[in-house]
C-alpha cells in the first residue's frame, strides 16, 4: 500500500446525508482519515490536490450485495476484478453474501476473506455469515465465533429456511448478541420451477412464473418471527409492492426491520424479458410496472433504506442458454451510481436520498463506521461528474462478467475518483 | 420477440418461430399456398422440385413422432434431402453445447433447422445466432409456441367452417402447459375469430390469461354454449403428482369431451385435438371417431402447412 498522503479536495459540492451537509466545501485528509472541512487546517499542507469542481464528493458507496465469485467460481470471476470493478463504481465496502464455495460458515473463510480484502487494498470486503450450516437450513452456523472474525450479518443467501422451527431458533438465537440478520424472503414450493413474474408476459412466453405470493408469503411469516424474537432484520432485494406494504405496517408496529431493493429493480419490468432476454432473469425476477413505480417511491420516501448493485458476474455461457436454463443475475457494480443517478435525473428521488440509500442507510443499517465524511472517519470517498453523458458497453467493464441488460443505455453521472482510507485507489482518465 | 427476426430485410419470411408477431397477411399467404400443396397431394406422384439441393434437418430435442414424420414428408415431397436427428436433451439444454449442435450441422451446409426443444425460447435463442443464410423453424418450444401446429388447425377450420370472422372457437383442457393453446390463440385472433374461449380449472389456466384476447370458464356447458369450433387439448398424465387436479376421473367427468357435454355446442361444430389422444381422459372415443370429428384431417393439413412454410422460406414461393 502507498504512503499514506494528505490530499485536498478542492471545489466540490460534499453530499454527506449522515451529517446533513449538502455545500461547497474543501476537504482534507490525512493519516488516511478526514481531518478538515471548510478552512485549510492549520499546518497542513497537501501532497496531493484533488481539483473536485462542479463535481459530487460523497462518501464512499456501501453495498450490500456483491458477489465476488472467489472462492469457488474464478472462471466468472475473482476478488481482484470484482474489487477492481468496484471501486470504478464508487464502492468501497462491499458486503459478500455466504454462497461462496466453500460457504462462510467457518471462521476461517471469514478470515480469509477480510484478508485478502486488506491485501487487494481496493475496497473493503463484509463477509456476511452463513445463518445456517453450508447454508442447509438445518443447523445453525457458529454465529458468534464468525461475528468475531468479522461477519457484519447473517443471512441464507438465496437459500430458504422451509423449516420454520429452524428460522425460529436462528433468530432467538443472533438475538442473543444483537446480530443482524439479513433475510431473502422466497418461498421455493411457490417459486418452483418458475424463472419469471408470473402474469401476462410469463404467460405469452410459456415460462414458468414465479408469483408475487412466493415474496409476501415468506415476508409475513418472517415479520411474524421477528416481532415475536425481537431481532434486528432487514429483507433484502425485495421485489413487489405488497412486501413493502407488509414492511410498513409492522414497522408502525415498532419491529425493527429494514430493506433494500436491487438497482434493476428500479429500471426493469417483466416486459423487459419479452424477448427471452436472459440478460434479464434476476432472483428475485422482474416484476410488473407498478411494483417498480412503488419500490422507487418507497425509495424515495425512506421506506426502504438502501440500494444495491446485487452484483453478480457471470462468464459467457452461463447466459447463452434457454432462459430456465440460464444463470441469474446482472454485472453491476459499475452501473449502480449512474442508474442511481437516472433516478435523480428523472426527479424520483432528490440526490441526497439516493447517496444515503448508497451510503449511509446501508452503513446505518449494518451499524458500520462507513457511510460518513465526519471529521476523525476513514477516507472512504467518492468524487463523481453529476452530468456526464456515456454509453455503457459491456465489454468495456471492469468486472469479468459484462452481463449487463444496461448494455447501449445512455446514462448520465459517473465516477471519476474514489478514495479508500486515504488512498486515491481509482481516477479516470 | 422482436418482429424482424422472423422477416428479411425485403419482408420476406425468414424464420418461422412464433405466430405472434407474424403479420396478418403472412399467416394467410401460409393458408393459400398450402391450399395449392393439397391439391397436388391428391396427384399420383407427389413431388415438386420447389427445394432441390437443399438441406433440411429435423432436430427434434424432445420426443415426436407424429409431427417430425409430417415435417419430413413435407420436405421430401419438396424434394429437399432431409436429415432427422434426436440428440439427447440432457447434453445440450446449455447454451454452449446446443449452439455446437448447430455450429456443426451448419458447417455440413444446412438451409434449414426444424427445431423442437423442451425448454421455451430455444427456437429463437438459436435464431439469433445462425448467420443469415440459415432458417429455422420452430416445431414446438417449451410451453411457448407451436406455430405450424397453430396453422394446420386454422387450416383444417377453415377447410370445414369457411371464414374465419363469424366462429366461436373453444380451446379445452391443459391451457397452461399448452404451446399449441398459445400459438391457436395468436392464430385465431389474428385471423379475426369472433370469440375466443378457453376452458379449464383455474389450476390450468395460465396467469392473466384473458390479456391474450380470450374469455375464460371454468364450466365446460358454458364453455361449449353455441361454439364452432372446440379444440381440445392433451392432458399429460403426470398433472396429477404435481397438483394441479384431483383424478383422472373427476378430469373427465368435468372436462372429457363426451356426446352428452358436445350437446351445447353448435349443432355443426367440429372436434379437433392435436394428438396423441387420451381416450377416456379429455376426450370419448365416441366424439374422436365420431362424424364430427376432424383430427385425421389435421394431420393431412399438417403436410400441406409445414410444405408452405418450407417453400415461404427456402423457396421464396407465396413471397409475391
Amino acid at each position: 500500500m502507498a504512503e499514506l498522503m494528505n490530499i485536498h479536495i478542492r471545489g466540490g459540492r460534499i453530499i454527506d446525508p449522515a451529517n446533513n451537509i449538502d455545500s461547497v466545501v474543501d476537504l482534507y485528509i490525512a493519516r488516511g482519515n478526514i481531518i478538515a472541512l471548510g478552512g485549510t487546517p492549520h499546518g497542513f499542507t497537501a501532497d496531493k490536490t484533488i481539483d473536485a469542481a462542479k463535481k459530487i464528493v460523497c462518501p464512499g458507496l456501501v453495498d450490500l450485495s456483491v458477489r465476488m465469485r472467489e472462492p469457488g467460481q474464478e472462471y466468472k470471476a475473482t476478488l481482484k476484478s470484482e474489487c477492481t470493478a468496484a471501486i470504478a463504481g464508487g464502492i468501497t465496502t462491499s458486503c459478500c453474501p455466504p454462497d461462496t464455495t466453500p460457504t462462510i460458515d467457518t471462521r476461517a473463510m471469514a478470515n480469509m476473506l477480510t484478508h485478502r480484502g486488506r491485501e487487494i487494498g481496493l475496497t473493503h470486503i463484509l463477509p456476511l455469515g452463513a445463518l445456517t450450516n453450508a447454508l442447509g437450513g438445518e443447523t445453525l452456523s457458529d454465529m458468534h465465533a464468525l461475528h468475531q472474525a468479522g461477519c457484519v450479518a447473517f443471512s441464507n443467501a438465496n437459500q430458504a429456511i422451509t423449516n420454520t422451527m429452524v428460522m425460529r431458533r436462528a433468530m432467538e438465537y443472533a438475538s442473543s448478541f444483537d446480530l443482524l440478520l439479513i433475510l431473502h424472503a422466497n418461498d421455493p414450493w411457490l417459486s418452483d420451477n418458475g424463472c419469471m413474474h408470473e402474469g401476462e408476459i410469463s404467460t405469452r412466453l410459456g415460462l414458468a412464473g414465479i408469483p408475487e405470493a412466493a415474496e409476501t408469503v415468506i415476508v409475513a411469516r418472517d415479520l411474524a418471527l421477528i416481532e415475536q424474537t425481537g431481532i434486528r432484520a432487514h429483507f433484502a432485494r425485495l421485489s413487489c409492492a405488497r412486501s413493502v406494504d407488509l414492511i410498513m405496517q409492522a414497522r408502525g408496529r415498532g419491529l425493527k426491520v429494514t430493506a433494500d431493493v436491487a438497482i434493476h429493480h428500479l429500471h426493469l419490468t417483466e416486459h423487459d424479458v419479452a424477448d427471452f432476454n436472459t440478460l434479464c432473469r434476476v432472483i428475485p425476477p422482474l416484476r410488473s410496472e407498478r411494483d417498480k413505480d412503488s419500490l422507487r417511491s418507497a425509495v424515495a420516501q425512506g421506506d426502504i433504506q438502501a440500494i444495491c448493485s446485487d452484483h453478480q458476474p457471470h462468464e459467457r455461457d452461463a447466459k447463452l442458454a434457454a432462459f430456465s436454463e440460464a444463470e441469474p443475475g446482472i454485472s453491476g457494480l459499475e452501473t449502480l451510481l449512474p442508474l442511481g443517478l437516472k433516478l435523480v435525473h428523472e426527479d424520483v428521488m432528490s440526490l441526497n436520498t439516493l447517496i444515503a440509500s448508497l451510503s449511509s442507510g446501508p452503513a446505518a443499517l449494518l451499524g458500520i463506521e462507513a457511510g460518513s465524511l465526519g471529521v476523525g472517519c476513514l477516507a472512504d470517498i467518492c468524487i463523481f461528474d453529476l452530468d456526464e453523458e456515456w454509453q455503457v458497453n459491456s465489454t468495456k467493464l471492469l468486472s469479468k462478467g459484462n452481463n449487463t441488460p444496461f448494455k447501449h443505455w445512455l446514462l448520465k453521472g459517473r465516477v471519476s475518483n474514489t478514495l479508500l482510507a486515504g488512498n486515491i485507489v481509482y481516477s479516470r482518465t | 420477440m422482436k418482429p424482424h427476426l422472423q422477416y428479411t430485410n425485403n419482408g420476406n419470411l425468414r424464420h418461422f418461430l412464433s405466430i405472434e408477431d407474424l403479420q396478418k397477411e403472412t399467416l394467410q399467404q401460409i393458408l393459400t399456398t398450402a391450399d395449392k400443396f393439397t391439391q397436388f397431394g391428391q396427384r399420383e406422384i407427389k413431388k415438386l422440385p420447389l427445394l432441390r439441393g437443399h438441406t433440411v434437418v429435423n432436430l427434434f430435442f424432445e420426443n415426436s413422432s407424429r409431427t417430425r414424420t409430417t415435417f419430413e414428408i413435407a420436405a421430401k415431397r419438396l424434394s429437399a434431402d432431409v436429415i432427422n436427428l434426436n440428440p439427447t436433451t440432457s447434453s445440450t439444454s446449455k447454451g454452449e453445447t446446443l449452439l455446437d449442435t448447430i455450429n456443426i450441422l451448419e458447417a455440413m451446409h444446412t438451409d434449414l433447422f426444424v427445431i423442437r426443444h423442451a425448454k421455451s425460447g430455444v427456437a429463437e435463442l438459436i435464431a439469433r445466432h445462425v448467420p443469415d443464410h440459415v432458417h429455422i423453424i420452430n416445431a414446438g418450444d417449451g410451453q411457448h409456441a407451436h406455430p405450424t401446429q397453430a396453422m394446420l388447425d386454422m387450416f383444417t377450420i377453415r377447410q370445414h367452417k369457411g371464414p374465419f370472422n363469424e366462429l366461436r372457437v373453444a380451446i379445452v383442457g391443459d391451457i397452461l402447459h399448452s404451446r399449441v393453446a398459445r400459438s391457436q390463440i395468436h392464430a385465431l385472433n389474428s385471423l379475426g375469430v369472433h370469440e375466443i374461449r378457453v376452458v379449464a380449472p383455474n389450476s390450468l389456466l395460465p396467469s392473466q390469461i384473458e390479456r391474450l384476447g380470450v374469455h375464460a370458464y371454468n364450466d365446460l356447458q358454458k364453455g361449449l354454449d353455441g361454439v364452432d369450433v372446440v379444440m381440445m387439448l392433451r392432458l399429460q398424465k403426470e398433472r396429477m403428482q404435481h397438483a394441479y387436479i384431483p383424478s383422472e376421473q373427476e378430469y373427465f367427468n368435468l372436462y372429457g369431451l363426451t356426446t352428452e357435454s358436445l350437446a351445447a355446442a353448435a349443432e355443426d361444430a367440429i372436434i379437433m385435438h392435436p394428438g396423441p389422444i387420451n381416450r377416456g381422459l379429455e376426450i370419448s372415443s365416441e366424439v374422436a371417431d365420431g362424424p364430427r370429428s376432424v383430427i385425421l384431417s389435421q394431420v393431412t393439413n399438417g403436410i400441406a402447412i409445414r410444405m408452405a412454410v418450407m417453400a415461404m422460406i427456402l423457396g421464396g414461393e407465396g413471397n409475391g
